[in-house]
């Protein structure tokens, strides 16, 4: 995927202004920056979930395989199939965990044969390093798991209609270390296949789970900014810009 | 310093103490309320026979067959001894019904109303009855002084006036010989025709407002008159019934354009559709609050897997919603139960004693019975009045339990 000049905005409100993004395929891009600064509002414009705020709009293109998402002709709903998301707070539907992985593919194709649909659950699940855990308990609320397990489960949802991308925002704020952990081992695993964009908070998940990371900051006009974009190791290291590196090294507000 | 504390905490106590004081006074009402009703619809009665069943037959007519009862009604009508039934009358029930047709019933009706003739002719409440038997038993032995030569000494009763019979029969001319059948009846039928007008259009209006409408001017001045709308008295909603309904549209709320003649616009569907049109901002109101108490996460979720707005609603917020609806819908239900000026206004019937067959028939409903009840100058439709709004108030209070029972399900399920 590739933002190009994109500037997002709410009403009259500029919330990210004038990103140039290119996101690199079967890698993880991470999004830093501190509150406010727009890091979900620019994550969220890669698969129109903006569209769902009244006011919303997008400036600038955004590209996927080299197609514009905010093409007139483009429907946001086939972008949401390609482009898959994470969010902050697990939130799997009030539903058994089967059909919770079987929603998205069930809505694709309304027909598909039981075998069929077992075999997608199953390997989703398995995908999301969840299949242990839940294979005999399938029919139980996807609710009554615990945090990072329902997180697991929404990462094996998102998998399960097989979108080229892979969109994560601040997925492990609510959960603890150890279930933080497994999250992002699984995210190393599943840049295998998938494109992933992650918004954190936490400089070390940053740093330990992503190849290449966006700073972003918050200009004057209270516009988001995009202020260095480099490989992780980099902007950690050496980063080429003072406010980067003042913020990844703590010393920051 | 610690004078503050002690202050501070004396004011706390009061403010406890007048909150406490207010719950009170809501459970004093709602016990006095309760204790009026249960007052008048039990207690002592004074009954007079002018015979006595013992004299016609040794055995208790109850438990004789129907082809017993007939030999014996033939048998006393034959003698004319009665004037009651005499040879004439009896020849002129037979033509009316013969005899060998009419159930055991029936012929029972006809042994009470031609010679029993048992009547109530005085009701005493639950607290006379209990604290004040002196003045029950005054009234008896003046009865019984005055009565004429010949005739059996009435007799004291203990009666609730909510007896099988009383859901059974039809309403009349005599109390005792009164039920609530017909408004039963007809309170359902009213009921389900307004939930079928009132569910479908006050759920889908919600989800548009909620799901679909955007925010702006036009669609904030809607949402306000329906919130209005639900303060307007009923009585302004059976004026509109009134016209609308029964006058404007009266070739169809009369069945006519069906080529159902000999109605006129006073049907069940004209109440329920003023009754629908009552309840409608209640539904509402009630289910766009249960669609925005749906998380957003939820709908976030669906969206995110591609799912359209449609697809969303029906398999996310629909379901997740459903609990808050019902218990609104059921609000809404024990609102139109009880609403009682809109009715009169559609011109529920103040004498019917036909089932309601369809929704273009005529009707009555239970608050509009209680009401013609209480009307009446005879003192026994005070007590069927009261034993009336008894059932109606197990009807209301079982309907809004249902309804809290909903939504605590909801609540542990979330």
């Amino acid at each position: 995927m590739l933002a190009e000049n994109a500037s997002i905005f709410y009403g009259a409100f500029r919330a990210v202004a004038d990103v140039t993004l290119p996101v690199h395929e079967r890698q993880i891009t991470a999004i830093i920056g501190p509150s406010g600064c727009g890091k979900s509002t620019l994550l969220r414009a890669f698969n129109r979930m903006n569209d769902l705020v009244q006011s919303a709009r997008v400036e600038g293109k955004i590209l996927l395989d080299g197609d514009n998402i905010y093409a007139p002709d483009v429907d946001a709903v086939a972008v949401r199939r390609r482009v898959g998301m994470v969010f902050q707070r697990p939130n799997p539907f009030p539903k058994p965990i089967y059909d919770n992985v079987a929603y998205g593919v069930r809505l694709g194709n309304p027909r598909i044969p039981k075998p069929e649909l077992d075999a997608i659950v199953e390997q989703s699940l398995r995908g999301a390093a969840l299949w242990d855990e839940v294979k005999d308990k399938l029919k139980e609320s996807g609710t009554a798991l615990s945090g990072g397990q329902q997180q697991r489960l929404c990462i094996a949802r998102a998998i399960a209609v097989q979108p080229d991308v892979l969109l994560m925002d601040e997925p492990c704020s609510a959960l603890d270390p150890i279930a933080t952990i497994k999250i992002e081992e699984l995210m190393q695993t599943l840049k295998e296949r998938y494109t992933i964009m992650i918004v954190t908070h936490n400089m070390q998940q940053a740093a330990r789970a992503s190849d290449y990371t966006v700073m972003m900051m918050m200009r004057p006009d209270r516009a988001g900014e995009m202020i260095e974009f480099d490989q992780t190791e980099q902007i950690f290291t050496n980063p080429r810009d003072k406010r980067t590196e003042d913020y990844v090294s703590g010393r920051f507000g | 310093m610690q004078s503050n504390i002690i202050s501070r905490k004396r004011n706390a106590k009061i403010g406890q103490a007048i909150m406490f004081a207010s719950t009170a006074f809501a459970l004093i009402a709602l016990v006095a309320l309760l204790l009026n009703v249960l007052n008048r619809s039990f207690g002592n009665v004074i009954v007079r026979r002018e015979i006595e069943p013992s004299v016609l037959s040794p055995t208790p007519l109850e438990q004789l067959s129907r082809d017993e009862l007939n030999a014996l009604v033939k048998r006393i009508a034959d003698s004319d001894d009665y004037d009651g039934l005499t040879r004439g009358a009896y020849r002129r029930l037979d033509s009316e019904k013969p005899f060998a047709e009419r159930s055991q019933a029936e012929i029972l009706t006809v042994i009470n109303e031609r010679l029993i003739k048992e009547e109530v002719v005085a009701s005493f409440t639950l607290w006379q009855t209990l604290f004040e038997p002196a003045s029950v038993n005054a009234e008896l032995a003046k009865l019984n002084n005055a009565r004429k030569a010949g005739m059996p000494e009435a007799r004291v009763e203990f009666r609730s006036w909510v007896n099988a019979r009383f859901f059974t029969q039809t309403m009349g001319s005599v109390a005792e010989l009164s039920g609530i059948r017909t408004a039963i009846l007809g309170s359902l039928a009213v009921i389900a025709m307004t939930m079928a007008i009132a569910l479908p259009i006050g759920v889908g209006a919600a989800i548009y407002l909620e799901e679909y409408a955007k925010k702006n001017r036009l669609n904030d001045l809607i949402q306000t008159n329906i919130t209005n709308l639900a303060g307007v008295p009923s009585i302004i909603y059976g004026m509109l019934g009134l016209f609308v309904f029964v006058r404007a549209l009266e070739s169809f709320t009369s069945g006519a354009v069906f080529g159902i003649a000999g109605n006129n616009g006073r049907t069940i569907l004209s109440a329920g559709l003023t009754m629908a049109l009552l309840v409608l901002p209640i539904i509402i109101i009630n289910a766009q609050e249960a669609i925005r108490a749906v998380p957003n996460s939820l709908r976030q979720a669906s969206y995110g897997l591609g799912a359209t707005q449609w697809e969303t609603i029906r398999d996310h917020v629909m379901p997740a919603a459903l609990p808050g609806i019902l218990t609104g819908t059921i609000l809404a239900m024990s609102r139109a139960m009880g609403e009682t000026a809109p009715m009169v206004v559609v011109g529920a019937s103040t004498f019917i004693v036909s089932d309601p067959t369809g929704p273009f028939s005529k009707f009555t409903t239970l608050p509009i019975q209680i009401y013609n009840w209480t009307a009446q100058p005879d003192e026994q439709f005070r007590n069927i009045a009261a034993a009336a709004i008894l059932v109606l108030l197990i009807i209301l209070l079982s309907l809004n339990m249902i309804a809290i029972l909903l939504r605590n399900k909801m609540r542990n399920t979330n």
